[in-house]
């Protein structure tokens, strides 16, 4: 789970910067394993502006039978991964 | 992606952010999230905003400064029968760029009519000045048999409208909330295709029955409409009606839309409150019409028939015409020769006429310093102008000079300006009256009457020769509207500036202590309508029986004609009527007002020390009536 390639370490960079600009904190850092638990304003609500701002940054749509299995920014790199993967 | 499409970008946003987050008085905080509440923002961006008025507003002690800062509060109960919490952020910043500070309340999910019905309610403790019902097809159960018929289907949507006004009622009569309604977003795939409205009880026809109704019962109940299908466009709908924000969490707006559906709240709340705006001004070149008229002259600018950019232009003026004939003034503010921009007037196909423009300024000075003058040549705040300039650069100087204009993003193609200032929603009204239709006329009426004072030396004989009469009464239903629109736009010749809904004017009427009271003027050159209102109290101050006024208002379009002394005299007169021989009037300052701060002495009142009940912050002033005695010398007066 923590062993990144180099593709979901671009992922994940521009992750970080939607969860600062989503969580208004300039220096949040986030780990594939960072979850709701680990962030006190990711809730039901922010969870969906998050899923619509990485829909938007990363040009990928998810599916509402998706939506439930974004848990953690793992889940997020994985899926946005395969989609991208997908799209090429 | 960007809805807010009228509102300029910011060259580096999240500079702009951070430096707003880091501010550490909550009141430069505040009002520089305000400005940026006029910038284009996405919901996040939005979001970060809101983040930083709401750390603002739990300091304590900060609420009770925001009317100093010019900010008007009010309470906010969203009823709604989907999930909105996700679009507060959104109403409250976009208001926040118009001048109002909310409290925004939510009711749980699915329990907006318990919320209403329960005693004692979740809403006593809010007490919202404002109820606004956001219902949804599903909630409203619209649905029938398809081969019911027209009167069954007509039968069931009247049922459930009329279960809507119960609300309408109890929000009403338990807050004496102003009541907002929402009109539905249709959200059923359609059934028949073309033939959908053609079968009575199909989904899309009984949800655009329903928003008939709705829009019906809100004219009927003096109730604020919030006309979803209206006013967004196609090009936003897909993000009103995302199916997968539905399944997934209720959403009917999807956040990607919540800064626009914030700013179709914010406006008719803002409207609401008399903070619209009230003038056009438009620039020449290239804005209404093509080219430049100093080098291609009067007959080699484009403009009409034959030529797809003339008739571009056409269409422009012709929308500022209706915005016009709405009773939104015109202004021109051009750097041009003023003989040459009148020359543009002379051209045949020129929908504007000069007639239909309040305030004409054409000169090679800056446009900020133009903008100053019109407002001042109006009588009307700075902050009630709209300018609309090709010029990029032009928009960014008045911007950065003068931040409480608005000034929209325009496209660069002039087709697309008639949509884009419609959409920006400057205007919005939350009635339309007889005085506004005329206001455009009055004012051309006025300055005809201002060069008859200027030929005029003496100022006796001018007013003498005006012929002006007086109309007065207590406010009826009739001209509840009217009263209430100039309560709350007001802000020169407004005694103590308190603002009252038509909610709360509309109780005041019944009220055997209180006197309401509307007065009209005409002369010979017309009617100015309803130009004046007081609302005064029968109240008992040391013992003896007194008639407080708790406001006066004027409109500034007829200072100096001697109206104060004729509504005077029509005072007196009421309150000797109810053997009332005591005025008491009260002057609060505030930033507009200073016109006013010697308007009860000039009619000879003594200043007094404040009644126990009086705020601390207001000056008042005693009038010992002497029963036959008139002040006014040029204006008949007529008493309903």
């Amino acid at each position: 789970m923590n062993d990144i390639n180099t593709v979901d370490a671009a992922i994940v960079d521009r992750l970080v910067s939607i969860f600062r600009s989503v969580f208004d904190d300039d220096s949040l850092v986030i780990q594939p394993s960072t979850s709701a638990s680990d962030i006190p304003d990711w809730d039901s609500q922010s969870h969906i502006i998050l899923i619509l701002a990485v829909e938007q940054e990363f040009g990928v749509r998810f599916r509402t039978s998706e939506l439930d299995l974004l848990r953690n920014v793992g889940d997020f790199v994985k899926l946005i991964g395969a989609k991208l993967e997908k799209r090429e | 992606l960007h809805h807010l499409r009228w509102l300029p970008s910011h060259p580096d946003i999240e500079g702009a952010l951070s430096s707003m987050k880091a501010m550490v008085d909550p009141a430069e905080r505040l009002l520089s999230a305000a400005s940026l509440a006029n910038v284009r923002r996405d919901m996040i961006v939005t979001g970060r905003i809101d983040r930083a008025v709401e750390r603002s507003l739990t300091v304590p002690g900060f609420r009770d400064r925001l009317g100093d800062l010019g900010f008007v509060t009010r309470r906010v109960a969203l009823l709604a029968s989907h999930s909105v919490e996700h679009l507060v952020p959104s109403i409250r910043v976009s208001a926040l760029g118009r001048g109002l500070v909310l409290e925004v309340s939510v009711s749980p999910y699915g329990q907006y009519r318990q919320i209403l019905l329960e005693e004692p309610s979740l809403l006593d403790t809010i007490s919202p000045q404002i109820v606004i019902f956001a219902l949804d097809e599903e909630d409203l159960h619209l649905d029938l048999p398809l081969i019911a018929a027209a009167d069954e289907a007509h039968a069931l949507v009247i049922d459930r409208i009329d279960g809507l006004r119960d609300l309408w009622r109890l929000a009403r009569q338990r807050y004496g909330a102003t009541v907002i309604q929402q009109t539905l977003m249709p959200s059923s795939p359609s059934l028949f295709g073309s033939l959908d409205f053609l079968v009575p009880a199909a989904p899309a026809t009984m949800v655009a029955a329903a928003n008939t109704a709705i829009r019906q019962a809100c004219r009927e109940d003096g109730v604020l409409l919030l006309d979803l299908p209206s006013q967004v466009s196609s090009a936003a709908r897909l993000d009103f009606n995302d199916p997968v924000r539905w399944h997934h969490a209720k959403q009917i707006v999807s956040p990607l839309a919540a800064p626009l559906y914030g700013d179709l709240v914010a406006r008719v709340i803002a409207a609401n409150a008399g903070l619209s705006k009230k003038c056009l001004v438009l620039d020449l070149d290239n804005t209404i019409w093509g080219g430049v008229i100093g080098d291609d002259g009067p007959e080699g600018i484009a403009l009409g028939a034959g030529d797809p950019t003339g008739e571009a232009f056409v269409a422009f003026q012709r929308y500022a015409v209706q915005l016009m004939r709405r009773g939104v003034m015109l202004a021109i503010c051009s750097k041009n020769d003023p003989a040459i921009a009148e020359a543009g007037f002379s051209h045949a196909d020129m929908i504007i006429k000069k007639s239909d423009v309040s305030a004409f300024v054409a000169n090679w000075e800056d446009k900020a310093t133009n903008l100053r003058r019109i407002a001042q040549e109006l009588n009307i705040g700075i902050d009630s102008l709209v300018f609309v300039d090709d010029n990029p650069a032009e928009r960014d100087i008045v911007r950065r000079e003068l931040p409480m204009v608005a000034v929209p993003e325009m496209p660069d193609d002039v087709a697309y300006f008639p949509a884009v200032l419609a959409q920006a929603g400057f205007f919005e009204a939350t009635a339309f009256t007889v005085e506004d239709a005329n206001r455009s006329k009055s004012y051309s009426q006025e300055r005809e009457r201002k060069i008859g004072i200027k030929s005029t030396t003496d100022m006796e004989g001018f007013l003498r020769g005006l012929n002006m009469t007086m109309q007065a009464g207590r406010v009826s239903p009739r001209e509840l509207a009217r009263v209430t629109q100039l309560i709350n736009k007001t802000n020169q010749f407004n005694l103590t500036t308190r603002r009252y809904t038509e909610a709360e004017i509309g109780a005041l009427l019944n009220d055997p202590d209180t006197l309401v009271l509307h007065f009209r003027l005409s002369d010979r050159f017309g009617d100015h309508g309803l130009i004046a209102a007081i609302i005064a109290r029968s109240e008992s101050i040391g013992g003896t029986q007194c008639l407080q006024i708790d406001n006066w208002l004027m409109s500034c379009r007829v200072l100096g004609r001697g109206v104060e002394a004729a509504s005077f005299d029509v005072l007196t007169k009421l309150a000797a009527d109810r053997a009332i021989h005591t005025l008491v009037g009260e002057y609060r300052r505030t930033a507009r007002n200073d016109i006013v701060c010697n308007h009860y002495a000039k009619l000879g009142f003594k200043p007094m020390t404040p009644p126990l009940k009086g705020p601390t912050e207001s000056g008042f002033w005693q009038y010992e009536i002497v029963d036959g005695q008139c002040k006014s010398r040029f204006i008949k007066i007529e008493i309903a």
